[in-house]
């Protein structure tokens, strides 16, 4: 099978990642779409590491989930902290840093 | 060079009088005229025993010199300020102290009902230690410093009665058209330092021979203007008119007798430079041509008296100025003329002034008339003067207009024709408009004003008539029996090469000379005397003498050549600085003010906005990158 078919498969789920995290308001649908994007990067790194026939690409996939993880992490306590203090979770409405 | 350390004390002591009375303020109001008449007396004392000081010393050893300080040193350039009195400065601080003394005799009385007083006489002291120190001076810097001092003088003694706002409007114009003149001198200095890297008369004077002409006639030229300014020489001539507004003494002694002279002592003084500038010294001569005939055609149409009296003063100079610029021979005629004329000018100003004073401050002639009767001593002083002014024999401006005119004749060929006959009608002109001031003054029916008692003047206003008189009569015998003036001032102006070839003989000049004369007083005498005067000026006059009562249009010549395109430059560089200028500063603040509110408006606060224009700008790179690269 054509290693290129990851490639356009990732390149898919990236741009319904983007697409999402543009026009969606809620917090965790575009954290969501943010985590969609990091594992189409992740598909097309092992995708690359197959066609090379190293393992760069896999450890790169892999320090890319440790990364994700982390910022689940942080990232779900601001929204959980955003939601208790604004009894909301639209991005729309966190925008103090205009005025 | 005779050192002599007396000097300083002809400034000093007038200097310290001004700085006192303006210092002291009103404490001195009961005394202050006292105190400033004195300190000018005292100087006029000084100047006495440095005459006698320097008659004792042999011919070569006379010039005194005293350094006050050292001034400027700038690498090369260093300036002292240093005290010259030579044979030609000793006639000026005589003349200076002298009439200037009698002026603030005369001014105690003139002045006596005005409660600013004291303050006339503070000025009066500055001028009188200004002029000192413009006379003194032994290099053109230290000339310069008093110039600008008369100036300010000037300025504040024209407006001395500044809360009449034609007045103050007066002393601005004198002062603005002297700044003028000023420009000339400093720019003379600049070009003398630049050449010949000296401003003292002396080091001047060695380089000249060593100094291209074309730059002595530079430095000759803006003399020139300087001198034009100052004496109201044609064409920076508008002021003197109009600063007829200040109290009559101040006309006497600075529009009259010495400030206006500075330009005939800086022409003078200038000597080796115009000697060796044939140029400049021709348009030396035209100047005073032009300016003598000017002043005089418009003393023609002057009822004012004081005007009169000064369009005379501008004629007179004009006879200096000419003979200034006759070279070697003319220098001791022109310091002759200039001093007979301190005389005769000063002593029919305080004339003037005295009729002022009967009559109620009116000035204008025609409202006068039959005055000898009521202020014998003013008509005899006066008439004095007036002969004096005319040339008649024996009366000082005899002998001193006579020289200038022979010396014009001497000039040779058509130049020496013109001058001549020019200074001849300017004489006649002279008789004309100075027999029209005296038959309108003194004779006739009386004209006055319902309310005018004519008196005579106390004594301390009559007195140093008297005496100004008594010079206006002797001061030219005095000056030429034996060629007297011409030899003192032979160190300075050696005229040995050309002189003592009269292509006329003097008699026939001064037979001329007379014949003009009675032309013009008989002219005079039909037209005023024989007719009866008006007390309001007629309307129905000529073209001629429409012209000449207005100044002959001098004022809007000024305003129409200069005033109004230099109205026009200032509002167009005004337009420009802040269209070009300021636009271009004013146009970069916009530029940036502009692009950061458009670039504001993508700071909205949406999360969404930032996240799609991260991923529009990471697109654009890559697909620049893609471009690039394939």
């Amino acid at each position: 099978m054509d290693a290129s078919n990851y490639l356009y498969i990732s390149a898919l789920l990236f741009t319904i990642g983007a697409v999402g995290v543009v026009v969606r308001r809620n917090a965790i649908v575009v954290f969501m779409c943010i985590e969609l994007m990091l594992n189409a990067s992740n598909l097309s790194l092992v995708t690359f590491s197959r066609i090379n026939g190293d393992l760069d690409g896999q450890v790169m996939a892999f320090f890319t989930m440790v990364v994700a993880a982390c910022e689940v992490v942080v990232g779900l306590a601001i929204i959980v902290a955003i939601y208790r203090s604004r009894r909301s979770a639209s991005v729309d409405d966190a925008s103090l840093l205009k005025r | 060079m005779f050192i002599s350390n007396t000097l300083v004390y002809l400034i000093a002591l007038p200097l310290a009088g001004a700085a006192i009375l303006l210092l002291a303020g009103r404490r001195t109001d009961k005394w202050g005229h006292l105190l400033a008449t004195a300190m000018s007396a005292s100087s006029f004392g000084v100047g006495l025993y440095q005459l006698m000081l320097m008659l004792d010393r042999p011919t070569e050893q006379r010039p005194a010199s005293q350094k006050l300080f050292e001034w400027i040193h700038v690498g090369e350039f260093k300036v002292d300020a240093g005290l010259l009195l030579d044979q030609l400065s000793i006639c000026f601080v005589l003349l200076i102290t002298g009439v200037g003394t009698l002026i603030h005799i005369y001014s105690i009385s003139y002045m006596s009902h005005d409660k600013d007083r004291r303050r006339f006489f503070a000025y009066l002291n500055l001028f009188i230690a200004s002029m000192l120190l413009l006379v003194l001076g032994d290099s053109y810097l230290n000339l310069y410093v008093g110039w600008e001092g008369v100036g300010l003088a000037s300025y504040l003694l024209i407006g001395f009665w500044n809360q009449k706002p034609a007045y103050a409007t007066a002393s601005k114009k004198a002062f603005v058209m002297n700044r003028v003149g000023d420009m000339g001198l400093s720019f003379a200095i600049m070009i003398a330092f630049a050449t010949m890297g000296t401003v003292s008369f002396v080091g001047v004077q060695e380089q000249v021979s060593q100094t291209s002409e074309a730059a002595l006639t530079a430095i000759g030229l803006m003399l020139l203007v300087a001198a034009a300014g100052k004496s109201a020489q044609f064409p920076l001539q508008a002021w003197l008119g109009d600063a007829m507004a200040g109290p009559t003494p101040v006309s006497a002694l600075i529009h009259a007798a010495t400030m206006v002279t500075a330009g005939v002592y800086l022409i003078t003084r200038s000597n080796f430079v115009f000697d060796a500038a044939p140029t400049a010294q021709l348009v030396v001569v035209i100047v005073g041509a032009i300016t003598l005939m000017f002043g005089a055609l418009i003393g023609t149409a002057k009822d004012d008296i004081k005007k009169a009296l000064a369009a005379s003063t501008m004629s007179q100079i004009g006879y200096m100025t000419l003979a200034a610029g006759l070279g070697p021979v003319g220098y001791a005629f022109a310091i002759m003329h200039l001093l007979t004329h301190g005389f005769f000018k000063a002593g029919m100003f305080l004339g003037a002034g005295s009729v002022m004073h009967g009559m109620n401050d009116e000035v204008n002639m025609r409202k006068y008339g039959a005055l000898r009767k009521f202020m014998p001593i003013t008509f005899v002083t006066f008439g004095l003067g007036y002969l004096a002014i005319l040339g008649i024999p024996p009366f000082a401006g005899f002998y001193s207009k006579d020289l200038i005119i022979e010396t014009a004749f001497d000039a040779g060929g058509a130049k020496g024709i013109i001058l001549g006959i020019t200074t001849l009608i300017g004489a006649s002109i002279t008789a004309f408009y100075m027999t029209r001031v005296m038959i309108l003054t003194f004779t006739g029916t009386k004209r006055w004003d319902g309310d005018a008692h004519p008196h005579e003047s106390p004594w301390l206003m009559w007195l140093p008539m008297a005496i100004l008189a008594i010079g206006s009569v002797s001061s030219g015998y005095l000056l030429s029996r034996g060629d007297a003036l011409e030899n003192w001032l032979y160190p300075l102006f050696d005229h040995s090469d050309e002189y003592q070839k009269h292509l006329i003989e003097p008699i026939i000049v001064s037979g001329m000379a007379l014949t003009m004369v009675a032309i013009g007083v008989a002219v005079a005498y039909f037209k005023y005397a024989r007719q009866d005067v008006s007390s309001t000026a007629p309307e129905d006059v000529s073209i001629f003498t429409k012209v000449a009562r207005q100044d002959l249009m001098q004022d809007r010549f000024n305003e129409a050549v200069f005033m109004r395109p230099g109205q026009a430059l200032t509002t167009t560089l005004i337009a420009t600085d802040q269209a070009v200028v300021d636009g271009a500063v004013r146009g970069v603040g916009q530029v940036a003010l502009s692009s950061g509110s458009a670039l504001r408006g993508l700071q909205n606060g949406y999360v969404r906005s930032y996240a799609a224009i991260i991923l529009v700008g990471a697109i654009a790179l890559i697909a620049a990158i893609w471009v690039v690269v394939s």
